[in-house]
Formats: structure tokens, sequence, C-alpha cells
């Protein structure tokens, strides 16, 4: 087991009100580590809506969901902080009002404080409701691609008409043996270039391209052997195969989250006014994820929920100091940490 | 406002009121109607809200736009019925509309 990492707060969630939380800790004197289980920074802001305009954020007429999460990293960057992405939080146990957390590639940390700042969850790949491809994943059927080398000369089936659906099938047709590529409709929602390529296999008999279908089932027995596609009027059609991608996106889950005892209401987490401190001492919940009476899901209310937390969670890292209020513009301590001064 | 009838897959109906202006996801959110997620809030972001329209209202509403189309990528037993019920907008027009829950939302 890897060594324990030692921090003042362990902020869940590298979306803006996680950002954010991290500039409110520093200029406390706190440092912090952020886990987040998507492969970049940013959350949803850079997952679901990089590009599209955002009007809400005060000061800022208009900005990207991008510029948005490349604002906020250009403000937290004097502060150095550690990001632990592609890595999701399984476990947190307390010890004598230590936090200790473990993600799921078995790092530990043990920190006083905890900010979920988990926006709707963790996203997770779209699984299609369907008992066989549970039982066949794994075993033939993936989500995502960890090596693409494991493909090579396999027979494979992708399902989807979006970016990775398509940017695979054309990578894969390098070394598969065969790839059919099924979707529910002509149209895709991916780059044109990428449909145009793919396209173009299909016509050079690379690719089978079936539209008008969607995954019915998936048969095998150790491994899954065949995938049962339907049509729109309801036929049905079975494809051989040794590999299934299924690429429908990603949802969001609260995930382990649920098993923590925590207070939840539907899928948010009830939090006090006050410091937004859940339940549970020392485990904060900010944006999307937290819930009291009057909750918007806005980003400008994580921002407030972020620093009233972090006043809290001084008090907890650093029991024996006094936090004095201070001011960005006049203090020079905060000047020194923001390295201006 | 108008009458809509939310059937839920095990045939149970629930009849409600909705406000114009209101979504037919937020009319079934608001009433507690189970079989309507909509994780996102309604920002066509997420295809748990997937409905099926009774065959006679698909030509009456209005049309999909290109992002609830996209968007129903991500739904499960897509067929030409469904739609996503936060881009449908309650109108005096939809007085009766029924729509279906579909077996389980992505």
């Amino acid at each position: 087991m890897s060594e324990t990492i030692k921090t003042d707060c362990l902020i869940i969630g590298g979306g803006p009100v996680g950002l954010f939380a991290v500039f409110e800790l520093g200029i406390l004197g706190l440092d912090s580590h952020v886990v987040d289980n998507l492969d970049k920074i940013g959350g949803q802001c850079a997952e679901l809506y990089p590009d599209k305009p955002i009007y809400d954020i005060p000061a800022l007429p208009e900005c990207t969901g991008l510029s948005l999460i490349e604002n906020l990293q250009k403000q937290i960057k004097p502060f150095n902080t550690p990001f632990h992405l592609n890595e999701r939080i399984n476990e947190i146990s307390n010890h004598e009002n230590v936090w200790k957390l473990k993600t799921s590639s078995n790092k530990v940390f043990e920190t006083p404080n905890i900010f979920i700042a988990g926006g709707v969850g963790s996203f997770e790949p779209r699984k299609p409701p369907i008992e066989n491809v549970s039982k066949y994943e794994n075993k033939g059927i993936q989500y995502s691609i960890p090596d693409k080398n494991y493909y090579s000369n396999k027979k494979i089936i992708i399902f989807g008409g979006g970016d990775s659906a398509l940017d695979w099938t054309v990578e894969l047709s390098k070394i598969a043996s065969h790839i059919t590529l099924v979707h529910r409709r002509d149209e895709f929602k991916a780059a044109n270039h990428t449909v145009s390529l793919m396209k173009k296999l299909v016509k050079e008999g690379k690719v089978d391209l079936i539209t008008k279908n969607q995954i019915s089932d998936v048969q095998g027995s150790d491994r899954v052997e065949r995938a049962i596609i339907k049509d729109n009027d309801g036929n049905e059609k079975s494809l051989d195969c040794d590999e299934i991608l299924i690429f429908y996106g990603l949802k969001m889950e609260l995930g382990p989250i649920n098993d923590w005892g925590l207070n939840l209401n539907a899928k948010q987490i009830e939090v006090n006014t006050e410091n937004f401190e859940t339940n549970l001492a020392g485990v904060f919940a900010m944006g999307d994820i937290s819930y009291y009476p009057g909750k918007l899901k806005l980003i400008l209310s994580g921002f407030h929920e972020a620093a009233l937390a972090a006043q809290k969670a001084f008090v907890r890292a650093r029991p024996d100091e006094t936090l004095t209020f201070r001011y960005t513009t006049s203090s020079s301590d905060i000047q020194k940490k923001l390295g201006v001064k | 406002m108008a009458k809509i009838k939310y059937i839920e897959l095990d045939g149970k109906e629930h009849e409600i009121e909705v406000s114009n202006g209101l979504t037919v996801m937020e009319g079934a959110i608001k009433n507690k109607i189970p079989g309507i997620d909509a994780d996102c809030g309604g920002a066509c972001a997420c295809a748990t809200c997937h409905v099926y329209v009774a065959d006679e209202w698909i030509n009456k509403l209005p049309k999909k736009d290109d992002s609830e189309e996209d968007m129903l990528d991500f739904a499960f037993e897509v067929k030409e019925s469904s739609r996503l019920s936060c881009q449908i907008t309650v109108s005096d027009e939809l007085d009766g509309l029924i729509v279906k829950m579909p077996e389980k939302q992505f």
C-alpha cells in the first residue's frame, strides 16, 4: 500500500466549486488535495458544456465552461495543489476525528476535513439496462479502452454514434479483424471529419455500418459471443463477435457517497447553511450536490458555500489558532500567499 | 393549463393539471411521479426524462430540435414516439396529452 497522504482538506470533485474551495482554503493557509473521477479538471463545465456560454457568473458578463475553469486554475496556481484524476474515493472512515479516505487506486488520505464538491456525482459510463450486459461486463463487454492493442485481430461490435464510438471505429479498424458499428439513426453526433473517415471505411468494406438498430440483448457462454440487435419495427438480428464496445456517453451517479452515512435528500446531501457541514462532523458538501431549503444549483452559490465551509475547516485543521477574517485587498499576509507581494 | 396523463410502466395512471410554461418533466417531478429521473434538471444533458408520447400526439407536439435528437442517442429503447419530457413545454394545446414511462431510464 502506498504511504498515507496527510492534508488539511481533501476535496472531492474538480469542478468550479472544488477549484474555488482550493482558493478559499489556500488564503486561510490550508493546503488541499483534489480527487476527481474524470480524466480532466473542470467537472461538468469541461465534460458537458466546455463551449456553451455562461452568463450568470458575477462580474463575468459572458464566459464558456472551459474559460471559467481556465481562469479558476489560474486563480489557484499559487497554491500548487495536487490533483488526483481518474480516481474516485471509495471508502471513508473516521478515527478520533480524523477522516481516512481510500481511492479507487488505493491511495490513502488522512485529513480533518472532507469537502464534497461532486456536482451530481461521479461520471460513469451509461450502461444498457439489460441483465446479460452486466453479466458479460469485462467478459467481452467494455465501456472504455485502456489498451487498444488488446483489440488486434478481434471481431468487434461498437454501439453508439458519438465521438467515442466513431473515433474508436476509425482507430480500431486499423488493427481489428472486423468491425461492425451499430447506431440508432443515420445521423451521428461526432466531429464531421471523423464521420467522413468512418463512411470512407464503410465504402472500402473495412467497417460494417448498421443504422436504425439498437442493442436488444447479448449472449454467450463464459464470454460474450454475440449481440442481438433490433430495428425500429422490432425485427431482431444476431451478430457474432469477440468483443463489444458500448459508447453511450456518461451518466452522473452518486456512487459510493450513498453509503457513507450522510443524510440525503433525493440525490443531494443535506447541509446546514452556516458552514455547509453535513451530519458528519468535518464532512462538508457544496455546489450542486448540497441541499438546504432554498438551494439553487448555481455556480455562484457553490462559490459562497465553499468560502463559508473553509472557515469551519480552518477551526478543525488548526484548533489552537485563532482565525481572523481578512480581505484580499488589504491583507499583506494573503497577498504573500498569493505570491503578489 | 393542460391536463396530462402520465402512465407508469405497470399501467398506473396519474392525471395531473400542469401549468403553462412548465415542462412535461417538471410536471412529473413536482408531483413526484415515479419513472422520470431528470438527473440534469432540464438542461437537455442526460436523457433520463425519456417518455413515449401516445401515437396520436407524435405529430401534434412541437418538433424535436437537434440537441434533443442527439441526446436521445443516450436513452434506452428509443422509438418513433420517444421524447425527452424536459423539452416539451406545456401550453393549452397540450390538454389531454398522454405520456408513457419507459422500462428504465438509462
